[in-house]
């Protein structure tokens, strides 16, 4: 039975994994996610993408919000920035995906680093509306750009969309799956590691502390701008991706709602946590996914039930965050860790 | 000059409305330093109690006006009480978030009773133009800024006269000395949020008697809330209203006069509250707030 952590070496006191139950569960994960494909139907790869973008997403505004400590609720408009240069790209220069997408990840993360300039002054509550602010204002560009040739919507031209070769539009859910997927792995691996370098710990320090990081030489103005952009490129990863995987994007994508949705996510997920924010998005997204499966199974006793869906669907994604805030404020993480707490010392806990 | 008086009448009286519901989101900031993102849920809610009272049970309309305020006020010290009060010590960023879950489920509950389509307002407030210096304006404009104007007044009267509204400002003041002088905190924020609601209310009320209907995007007003409160200070009342007024100002100068295909009346203020945040992010009248370690 393990009774601690012990660590006899620094490698393995910096390690991601370092105990052997940590390396079967990973290896467990790893396995499932290349299984999973081959057996789901069209209905659950699609929601196994959804939950991939939204996860990209959630992980880069984990490192704003939970790591760095500075509120965003911007991210919607972010993502936004990230799907329309990328569909820009492909539908008026024909860039094929693997140029356009990295364009946008870098531009989108240039746009957040000029709306965190705030923060230099701001912080807290300040610093919320003014990403609240910045959400707006995209929006408002994006309806009103006609000068950027955007209509109400945008559609891809298939050809833009495909990788060395493989085609990924029309019913390639398929094929989606693994470019989500290898998207979702390197961000976990970047980001999980980031918080291992001196910039990450900068971020941490000042989220902790933030005078007192300056008093010991992190330079607020350069990490704040870094997380900002940091955050902002996976905001513009995930983005690009909707654009592409979608085939067409429209702004009512990333409204204010979108914002809050991956607020949400990482808040319910657990803040400061890796796993947390992929936790957090796939709740956020099954739990519509579930409340219309029953609506569907019930409308033979209620068929009521199925025109109160969308307002169920909101009450029960506000009532999720408001008991997870009373309830259990550290989010899932902190239950898995509980249960996974209660089974080591099983069948001793105390 | 006709258009010009046109518009600062529809200004100020949209900007009456909009400091009405920044009035309340200050007082809530003021007494317990929550941040309300459900603000423009509470003036939806006021909104459809009206047409509750007034158009579904058919109530004579100033007395459904005062049921459905005193309802809204039960309402908001609820949310107090059952929401807010056990996130009493948590950081910033959860009990932002739980008022924004709030909204949410604000807003599911208020579609699941009455739908999102539009539904017509029980009309009560006149709508006749009138001619102001050559300029015709509706009437209820007029009325809804005399309202407001009137509102004012009794919440001012309300803070230096009443015990209540001595308490209240002694605990946005300085809450340990409040609770040492024998104030009930709990009580005071029930009764911040149960004011910030019937101020959200009446604003609610006002905007479907102007806009001659009501829907679920009524809610959206709420956002506005935050360039008026950021303009004027985060905790200072007059600041809530003066900035309201010119936020009301600035939307229907630039929705009225610069090209209308672009829009400009949605997004002004909020490059405004950018501006501010950038130059002196304490707003108008705002305290200056030090900072140590």
């Amino acid at each position: 039975m393990q009774s601690g952590t012990f660590h006899s070496s620094y490698s393995s006191d910096m390690g991601l994994r370092p105990y052997w139950p940590m390396r079967i569960r990973i290896i467990l994960v790893i396995a499932i996610m290349l299984i999973f494909p081959w057996f789901a139907g069209r209905y659950w790869l699609n929601l196994a993408n959804t939950i991939g973008i939204a996860a990209i997403s959630a992980i880069g505004l984990n490192i704003l919000v939970g790591y760095t400590g500075q509120i965003s609720i911007g991210q919607g408009g972010f993502m936004a920035v990230g799907a329309y240069t990328s569909g820009l790209l492909a539908a008026n220069a024909g860039l094929p995906m693997w140029i356009s997408v990295p364009i946008a990840c870098v531009f989108t993360a240039i746009v957040g680093a000029l709306f965190g300039l705030p923060s230099v002054r701001l912080k807290g509550l300040y610093l919320a509306i003014a990403t609240l602010a910045a959400q707006e204002i995209i929006i408002w560009v994006l309806t009103h750009g006609k000068i950027l040739g955007i209509g109400e919507s945008l559609s891809l031209p298939p050809e833009t969309s495909n990788l060395f070769g493989l085609s990924l539009t029309g019913s390639t859910d398929f094929n989606f799956y693994w470019l989500i997927m290898g998207c979702l792995v390197l961000t976990v691996l970047f980001v999980s590691n980031l918080f291992r370098s001196r910039a990450g710990r900068a971020m941490v320090a000042i989220r902790d502390q933030d005078i007192a990081a300056q008093v010991i030489g992190v330079d607020l103005f350069r990490y704040k701008l870094l997380a900002f952009a940091t955050s902002s490129f996976f905001a513009g990863l995930a983005g690009a991706l909707t654009a592409h995987y979608r085939g067409i994007i429209s702004w009512e994508r990333f409204t204010i709602e979108t914002s809050i949705l991956v607020l949400a996510m990482i808040i319910i997920g657990g803040l400061g946590s890796v796993s947390g924010a992929i936790y957090g998005a796939a709740f956020m997204t099954l739990l519509p996914a579930l409340l219309s499966n029953v609506s569907r199974a019930a409308s033979g006793v209620f068929p009521a039930f199925s025109s109160y869906l969308p307002y169920i669907q909101q009450a029960a994604f506000g009532l999720a965050i408001v008991l997870f805030l009373i309830f259990e404020p550290e989010g899932i993480v902190k239950m898995w860790r509980n249960l996974k707490d209660y089974f080591r010392l099983w069948p001793f806990s105390y | 000059m006709e258009k010009f008086i046109q518009l600062t009448l529809s200004g100020v009286a949209n900007g009456a409305i909009f400091s009405l519901v920044a009035l309340g989101f200050v007082l809530i900031y003021k007494s317990s330093d929550v941040i309300n993102f459900a603000q423009g849920e509470l003036l939806m809610i006021g909104a459809y109690l009206t047409y509750m009272t007034v158009q579904q049970f058919g109530l004579f309309w100033p007395i459904g006006v005062v049921v459905a305020v005193i309802l809204a006020a039960v309402v908001g010290a609820l949310i107090e009480s059952l929401v807010l009060r056990p996130l009493i010590g948590e950081p910033a960023i959860s009990v932002i978030m739980v008022t924004i879950g709030l909204s949410s489920l604000l807003r599911g509950i208020v579609g699941a009773i009455w739908g999102v389509t539009p539904l017509p307002a029980p009309q009560f407030l006149p709508r006749d133009p009138v001619k102001i210096l050559g300029a015709s304006v509706g009437l209820d404009k007029l009325l809804a800024i005399g309202l407001a104007l009137l509102l004012f007044g009794l919440l001012t009267l309300f803070f230096r006269r009443s015990n209540e509204g001595i308490a209240m400002r002694a605990v946005a003041d300085d809450q340990q000395a409040a609770l040492s002088m024998g104030i009930s905190i709990k009580r005071i924020w029930a009764v911040a949020w149960a004011i910030a609601a019937v101020t959200a209310a009446v604003g609610g009320i006002l905007l479907m008697s102007i806009f001659g209907g009501v829907s679920g995007t009524i809610g959206r007003v709420g956002l506005l809330v935050f360039p008026v409160v950021i303009l004027g200070g985060l905790d200072s009342i007059p600041g809530a209203i003066i900035g309201g007024l010119i936020i009301g100002l600035l939307q229907a100068f630039a929705g009225g006069y610069l090209p209308p295909e672009l829009g400009l009346g949605e997004v002004v203020p909020y490059v405004v509250l950018i501006l501010i945040l950038l130059v002196r992010p304490y707003g108008l009248f705002g305290q200056t707030r030090i900072e140590r370690v």
